[in-house]
């Protein structure tokens, strides 16, 4: 399955990409499991992401929690806490 | 409804304005300007940056209006909010909100404040003395929007 990750604001300029196209393995299904197979990336991406942190996830522009199911080609954002306004 | 993200500057008379002009119904119009100030956390503030998540911002925002109007007589509303880089004294967002007492004009304001600040997708970024960094979330903010039981 190919889905659209974006980051934004302290996120995109720690994992330096604002966005990736990966092709995910079969195995990950759902929020929880696409943030698994983020920090298995080590680096930055274990620090950031390890629970306890706090940051947001949201599926096509809404916000998801980690049992949420993703589909080909969602759009699936990562971005910290915000603080418009 | 008017929901605007936008670079540009707004003109607070007239968005205040055409929120009544055309509308003789309206006895209330309650208005909430939020400001660039000069120092956060002891430290001075020589702009700020605002970065937001195209898309997703438009529809959080919308949908926090659609929430006020569900729970308060909301006659119209217009919310601005400002992206790009301001300096202090800047206004950078603005909600205001046409009813026919100021209750819920009053209400529904504070409301849409409240959520925004939690719940539209902004992020801020300020330049100070020392270098840029990055606006952490406030539990004040939190605690604010839970107030409202939704």
């Amino acid at each position: 399955m190919k889905v659209r990750l974006l980051y934004f604001a302290r996120l995109r300029e720690v994992f330096a990409t604002s966005q990736e196209t990966p092709e995910l393995p079969p195995n990950i299904q759902t929020v929880a499991s696409l943030l698994n197979w983020l920090r298995q990336r080590g680096g930055v991406w274990a620090e950031e992401l390890a629970a306890g942190r706090a940051y947001r996830v949201a599926i096509n522009q809404d916000l998801a929690t980690q049992e949420a199911v993703l589909h080909e080609n969602d759009e699936v954002a990562v971005f910290p806490l915000v603080t418009g306004g | 409804m008017k929901i605007s993200v936008q670079a540009e500057p707004f003109d607070l008379n007239a968005e205040v304005s055409a929120l009544y002009q055309a509308n003789p119904k309206v006895g209330a119009v309650a208005s909430f300007l939020g400001l660039v100030r000069d120092i956060n956390e002891g430290q001075g503030v020589a702009t700020l940056s605002l970065e937001h998540y195209p898309g997703m911002t438009e529809k959080a925002l919308a949908q926090i209006v659609e929430d006020a109007r569900r729970r308060w007589e909301v006659l119209d509303a217009t919310l601005i909010h400002r992206v790009g880089t301001l300096h202090p004294s800047e206004p950078i967002v603005l909600v205001a909100v046409a009813s026919s007492h100021r209750g819920d004009a009053f209400a529904a304001c504070e409301f849409i404040m409240d959520f925004l600040k939690t719940r539209a997708p902004f992020w801020k970024k300020e330049a100070t003395p020392e270098g840029e960094r990055w606006v952490d979330a406030r539990e004040s903010d939190e605690r604010a929007a839970a107030r409202w039981q939704v």
